[in-house]
């Protein structure tokens, strides 16, 4: 398998160059990754290959161009798959992003055990997309929609006066699903998800686990069946990979006894007038024809990462957002006000911030018109700072060709807007 | 070239008549949920002509200094004349050109005027 043969290494302080995108904006610097990365070259160029090489649908075509493009897109499957350490390749449906994931489960699964009298447990850290969708099914079946709050500094409300993690009055025997995002895309709190799911299933083994990943997976080692996740989501364009491709992690088990979510082509096994059978999973939820350049493309970006080592990427993301949040308190002190914990080690590379008075949005257009790409607003995480109490933030994020020069150009910018408004 | 020209900081460190009316004739609140930007405005008429103008609340740069111009434009005016305002006077005013993103801030107070006359 060619994955498994050396390549060459990444060096992680020489990595612009690999990314297009610099080359057209030689002077951007992006600090917007949570909301979409950046796509090397060789991601760019296996998505063209496909038009170029083998452009024919999967699964139905006896010629080997269809075949080609079948067996790409299938090793796609197997090596993500290896990437996130699950049992089987089977365990992967190919979706459009985290959203439309986390809404399958909500429809395949959720309206098959919900019930009135249910009990559905997210937290107010969630995307509008882990949030959302639970809302409205615990509101459409009667069940109980329950939020678990955050402390001042961003945390799960989930300690007791110990320190000791505790779900004792949150997790209880008639909770069927606790819905958790692994890290926060507003403060980047590191959620403890090993500890919390093997909590909550001491309290009720049954209960299934739904994890939003869109915001680990790219950026640290994560291992479903160490998590002991029953379900996680996440999405390739995040990840260096291309846009329109999502991925959703499902317990074998847990997929073969669900609704199908889409139905139509691909997905069925026979068709009758009174009925029809389905194929088994994964192939059961990809109905249609899929995005088949975009997930074949996604094995070169998991193995872009993999040759990096994501224990790298993580120890780059943390070593930069240390940096970021000594120079930015160093030079305007209690002015920038970051979102949640202050302390690299606990959060990934996301800083979300207010500053003085001055509103976002004129921070973020004055720090593009310094060529600084961030993001203003509520991030799709207004239950978040309603809770926090703030009505917006900007949002500096970063990844594996961040460096320090993109740090340091942030808070030039930051004191032009100072100079401007402050 | 920045958007964030002489008037419009000006405007914006300094909004003009930025108060609320103690009783005003016709009041009105808006709101921008993207950016969670709201806007009061009050005003005094008095035969068909805007007599006393103030606003308040939360808003950008760009936002504000529009509510400013804008206030110190309709004051004295014709309620007539200004029930048919055409949103190009607040470009006028704030004198730049406006990426898309940005116009629904410009606009947030031009609105306010139209809804409440």
């Amino acid at each position: 398998m060619r994955y498994n043969e050396p390549m060459r290494s990444v060096d992680i302080n020489d990595i612009k160059k690999d990314f297009p995108l610099f080359q057209k904006h030689p002077r951007l610097v992006y600090l917007d990754s949570t909301a979409t990365s950046l796509k090397p070259r060789i991601v760019i160029a296996k998505e063209s290959e496909y038009y170029n090489e083998y452009s024919a649908n999967v699964f139905r075509g006896i010629y080997q161009i269809s075949e080609q493009a079948t067996s790409e897109y299938e090793e796609t499957r197997t090596i993500v798959s290896r990437f996130i350490n699950a049992k089987s390749a089977k365990e992967i449906v190919f979706t459009r992003n985290t959203t439309e994931s986390l809404n399958l489960i909500a429809y395949g699964l959720g309206r098959k055990i919900i019930s009135a009298g249910n009990e559905i447990v997210v937290s107010v850290m969630e995307h509008h997309s882990n949030f959302v969708p639970w809302q409205v099914l615990a509101s459409e079946s009667n069940a109980d929609f329950k939020v678990i709050g955050v402390t001042p500094t961003g945390f799960l409300d989930i300690y007791d006066k110990k320190g000791k993690l505790s779900l004792n009055g949150i997790i209880t025997s008639r909770t069927k699903l606790l819905c958790l995002t692994h890290v926060s895309n507003v403060t980047g709190v590191i959620n403890p998800i090993r500890e919390i799911i093997a909590a909550a299933k001491k309290i009720n083994p049954t209960i299934i686990t739904i994890i939003d990943g869109a915001q680990s997976v790219p950026h640290m080692q994560v291992d479903v069946q160490y998590l002991g996740c029953d379900f996680l989501a996440f999405s390739s364009h995040k990840m260096l990979g291309p846009t329109g491709v999502g991925v959703l992690y499902g317990k074998y088990e847990l997929l073969d006894d669900m609704y199908p979510f889409l139905y139509g082509g691909e997905m069925i096994d026979e068709v009758f007038i009174e009925k029809t059978l389905y194929k088994e999973p994964p192939h059961k939820f990809e109905a249609g024809t899929p995005d088949i350049a975009g997930v074949s493309a996604l094995k070169e970006a998991v193995a872009y990462l993999t040759r990096i080592g994501m224990s790298s990427v993580r120890e780059h993301e943390r070593e930069i957002t240390k940096y970021a949040i000594q120079s930015l308190m160093g030079e305007f002190g209690d002015q920038i006000q970051i979102l949640g914990p202050a302390d690299a080690e606990r959060k990934g590379g996301i800083l979300a911030f207010t500053f003085g008075k001055i509103h976002t949005h004129d921070v973020a257009y004055i720090l593009d018109e310094e060529n600084i790409a961030v993001r203003a607003g509520n991030h799709c995480a207004m239950p978040l700072h309603t809770f926090l109490k703030k009505p917006a933030t900007t949002r500096a994020s970063f990844y594996i060709y961040t460096n320090t020069s993109d740090v340091d150009a942030l808070v030039v910018g930051l004191k032009k807007v100072k100079k401007m408004l402050g | 070239m920045s958007i964030y020209q002489e008037v419009i900081l000006d405007h914006s460190r300094n909004p003009r008549n930025f108060k609320k009316l103690v009783r005003p004739t016709a009041s009105i609140t808006v709101n921008n949920p993207l950016c969670g930007d709201r806007l009061q405005l009050d005003i005094l008429v008095k035969n068909g002509t805007i007599t006393e103008v103030g606003y308040s609340g939360e808003g950008c740069a760009i936002s504000v200094a529009s509510a400013s111009l804008l206030s110190e434009y309709i004051l004295n005016k014709q309620v007539k004349n200004m029930k048919k305002l055409d949103k190009d006077i607040v470009f006028k005013l704030l004198g730049i050109n406006l990426s898309p993103n940005r116009i629904k801030c410009a606009l947030l107070p031009w609105e306010a005027v139209l809804k409440v006359l």
